[in-house]
């Protein structure tokens, strides 16, 4: 890495430093309402024959914001990232731009680049003229045109390579190049498709933060779709989780993962243990939840603003790493689920505990392995007793 | 791995290549004889190169073969790049199948119902035979070998490439220029070279076609082998072999080429 991009990715970080979830402080314009989005969908629908991709969306994006669309394959985050760089039209409703109405305009006239998932380089052309392509094809000088590739290849630290066919490249270069051909037009927005879905796990994790420092320097808006939720969720400054052509929920991604909107999201982020059961009483702030399965209450915080009335079926929503497994019952504790272990899952850093409960759901609690020697091991058939905090269980009402 | 050559493998390998090359090796080997005389050897000579030098039939029929092919592959070409372009990237029009069917149709197609059919057409219209109307025929029947092998290669076409470079800002006309075309010129390149080859190659559907002052040079051998064999057509004969193998390896070595940058 050169001295100069160390430098700016420090300033950058003294910038913004990161809060949880890696928002950015002090950036949050979705929350400012008289922000004015720099991209509108407004009741987009597409429609493949019978098939629904997009199902009535309306979605904003603000400048400067690293936005992830996240969602398993065939949720439609692809269709709607092709309707905005043009390569699809909208069935119904309206895709805004700045100022402009885009619907009818083709692809080569809209001011958004996109990176393609296989990258698409030109294969007859060397890396160099792949950059150079977009400004070729906007008439600029070529001495401009020599001048900004040149910039760009050393900021994506391509410069050695200029002269080399794609094929004599690394997947990681490639990749390198394709952002760059994109990055080079300064395009109002970057949309990036499965960006780092072809690299292996090491570059894929590097090339988030490079991504991430890029984008924040560059001051440029950032589309990214992508099905992998730790890409989304360490890049995004927000995420919309996507299901079936609509939005489920939009939410930076810490509140996506502690506070998920549904059970839909709460599944699709992570993983979480879903306790089934209905209100039995609400007391200051505090909900009493009688299990499904009969084993007892739990105590619930009631979530702010979501309205509950007693006797109402929810589900309760329970991270694996909030959960705390003990030998003994503690004493007073609120919520204590029983069981035995069924399964152990080491993964080094973590060991997954799978419990199942007399119901014989399957309960999982991970639980970090702080120091290298435990005196005695949990193991399989233990009896042990879960515990949690209040707060720590989510309330969903779908 | 590398299996070695059983006694088998070797005598099959030896009858298989002689039964294909003896003759022609006979071929060249008499056309360098000395006598007048078809199977006497008179000596080593390129006596009958030299005095096919000097022949001006057999001079104008090879203009004509080589400018008809020319022609012909090259109106072939264009259009048989055309209807592959059709054929692979317009899916959804109506009675796509059948044009498919059709475009292989005159491949398998005798070649006496070829050139009797367009024998009629040509008459019926009242066209003049001679040059034109075999440019025409050959054009139309080297179309499809072409389409087909152009098809072939745009099956395998990446079309992000294209949706990338609209998205650079490349309208619609231009990025067929300057990628699709560029990409895909291996192949129409070969088809060309194919179609030249099978024009140059030509009887059958020529004879038929062809008007009393225009002679191609096949037709013009076949008209001589008939009166009785000279060797001056064996040497003719031999330069033709030579010609349609420097094409026929230069095409295969140019869709090699093209198969490289597929991945």
């Amino acid at each position: 890495m050169t001295e100069a991009r160390t430098e700016a990715r420090t300033e950058a970080r003294k910038r913004d430093s990161l809060a949880i979830g890696a928002v950015r402080r002090d950036f949050a314009p979705w929350l400012d309402p008289h922000a004015k989005p720099l991209i509108r969908f407004d009741q987009v629908t597409k429609r493949f024959g019978d098939f629904v991709a997009v199902d009535n969306l309306t979605l904003h994006i603000y400048e400067r914001e690293f936005f992830c669309l996240l969602g398993p394959s065939g949720c439609g985050k692809t269709t709607l990232m092709r309707m905005l760089a043009g390569f699809e039209e909208p069935t119904q409703g309206k895709i805004v731009l700045g100022d402009q109405v885009v619907s009818g305009i083709p692809p080569h006239r809209r001011p958004v680049n996109m990176m393609f998932q296989s990258y698409a380089l030109f294969p007859h052309m060397n890396v160099e003229k792949n950059i150079a392509f977009g400004l070729v094809q906007d008439g600029l000088p070529k001495q401009e045109i020599a001048d900004r590739v040149a910039e760009i290849l050393r900021l994506v630290q391509l410069t050695p390579f200029a002269r080399r066919k794609p094929d004599q490249l690394s997947g990681g270069q490639r990749q390198r190049v394709a952002l760059a051909r994109a990055l080079v037009k300064r395009p109002k927005v970057l949309l990036l498709d499965e960006p780092l879905g072809a690299l292996d796990k090491k570059l894929r994790e590097e090339t988030q933060f490079e991504l991430m420092d890029l984008q924040v320097n560059l001051g440029m808006t950032f589309l990214v779709v992508t099905h992998d939720q730790e890409e989304a969720m360490t890049m995004a400054d927000r995420i919309a989780v996507m299901d079936r052509g609509t939005i489920r929920q939009i939410a930076p991604p810490g509140q996506v993962y502690e506070q998920p909107a549904s059970r839909y999201v709460a599944e699709f982020i992570g993983d979480v243990n879903i306790i089934e059961g209905r209100i039995a009483a609400s007391d200051a702030g505090r909900l009493r939840i009688a299990r499904t399965d009969g084993e007892g209450e739990l105590a619930i915080e009631a979530p702010p603003g979501v309205a509950t009335q007693t006797g109402q079926e929810i589900a309760v929503a329970l991270r694996p790493e909030k959960l705390v497994l003990h030998r003994e019952p503690p004493a007073g504790a609120q919520n204590l689920l029983s069981g035995e272990i069924w399964d152990i899952g080491y993964l080094g850093d973590w060991t997954i505990y799978l419990v199942k409960l007399a119901s014989g759901q399957i309960v999982r609690v991970s639980r970090a392995n702080a120091s290298r020697f435990v005196e005695q091991p949990l193991t399989w058939d233990d009896k042990v007793h879960i515990t949690f905090a209040p707060e720590a269980g989510v309330l969903l009402t779908q | 791995m590398t299996r070695r050559f059983t006694l088998f493998d070797t005598t099959a390998l030896t009858f298989g290549f002689a039964f294909l090359y003896v003759p022609l090796l006979v071929l060249i080997a008499y056309s360098f004889n000395d006598s007048q005389l078809l199977n006497v050897w008179g000596g080593f000579s390129t006596r009958w190169y030299v005095s096919l030098w000097h022949n001006a039939p057999l001079l104008t029929a090879l203009r004509n073969s080589l400018a008809i092919g020319f022609l012909s592959a090259a109106i072939a070409t264009f259009f048989g790049t055309l209807a592959a372009l059709a054929l692979v990237r317009y899916t959804r029009f109506w009675g796509r199948p059948l044009f498919t069917g059709m475009v292989y149709a005159p491949m398998v197609m005798p070649e006496v119902v070829t050139g009797l059919s367009l024998l009629l057409f040509f008459v019926s219209v009242g066209a003049e035979r001679g040059f034109w109307t075999v440019t025409l025929a050959h054009t139309t029947f080297t179309m499809c070998y072409i389409a087909v092998v152009v098809q072939s290669r745009l099956v395998a076409f990446d079309r992000t490439l294209e949706e990338a470079a609209q998205d650079l800002g490349c309208p619609p006309v231009r990025t067929f220029f300057t990628i699709t075309l560029p990409l895909i010129a291996p192949s129409v390149a070969a088809g060309f070279l194919l179609a030249f080859t099978l024009s140059l190659d030509d009887v059958v559907i020529a004879s038929f076609v062809t008007g009393p002052g225009t002679s191609t040079l096949p037709i013009e051998i076949f008209n001589r082998a008939r009166r009785g064999l000279s060797p001056e057509i064996n040497a003719l004969s031999s330069l033709m072999l030579l010609v349609v193998t420097v094409v026929v390896v230069g095409s295969s070595l140019v869709t090699k080429r093209a198969a490289l940058p597929t991945r």
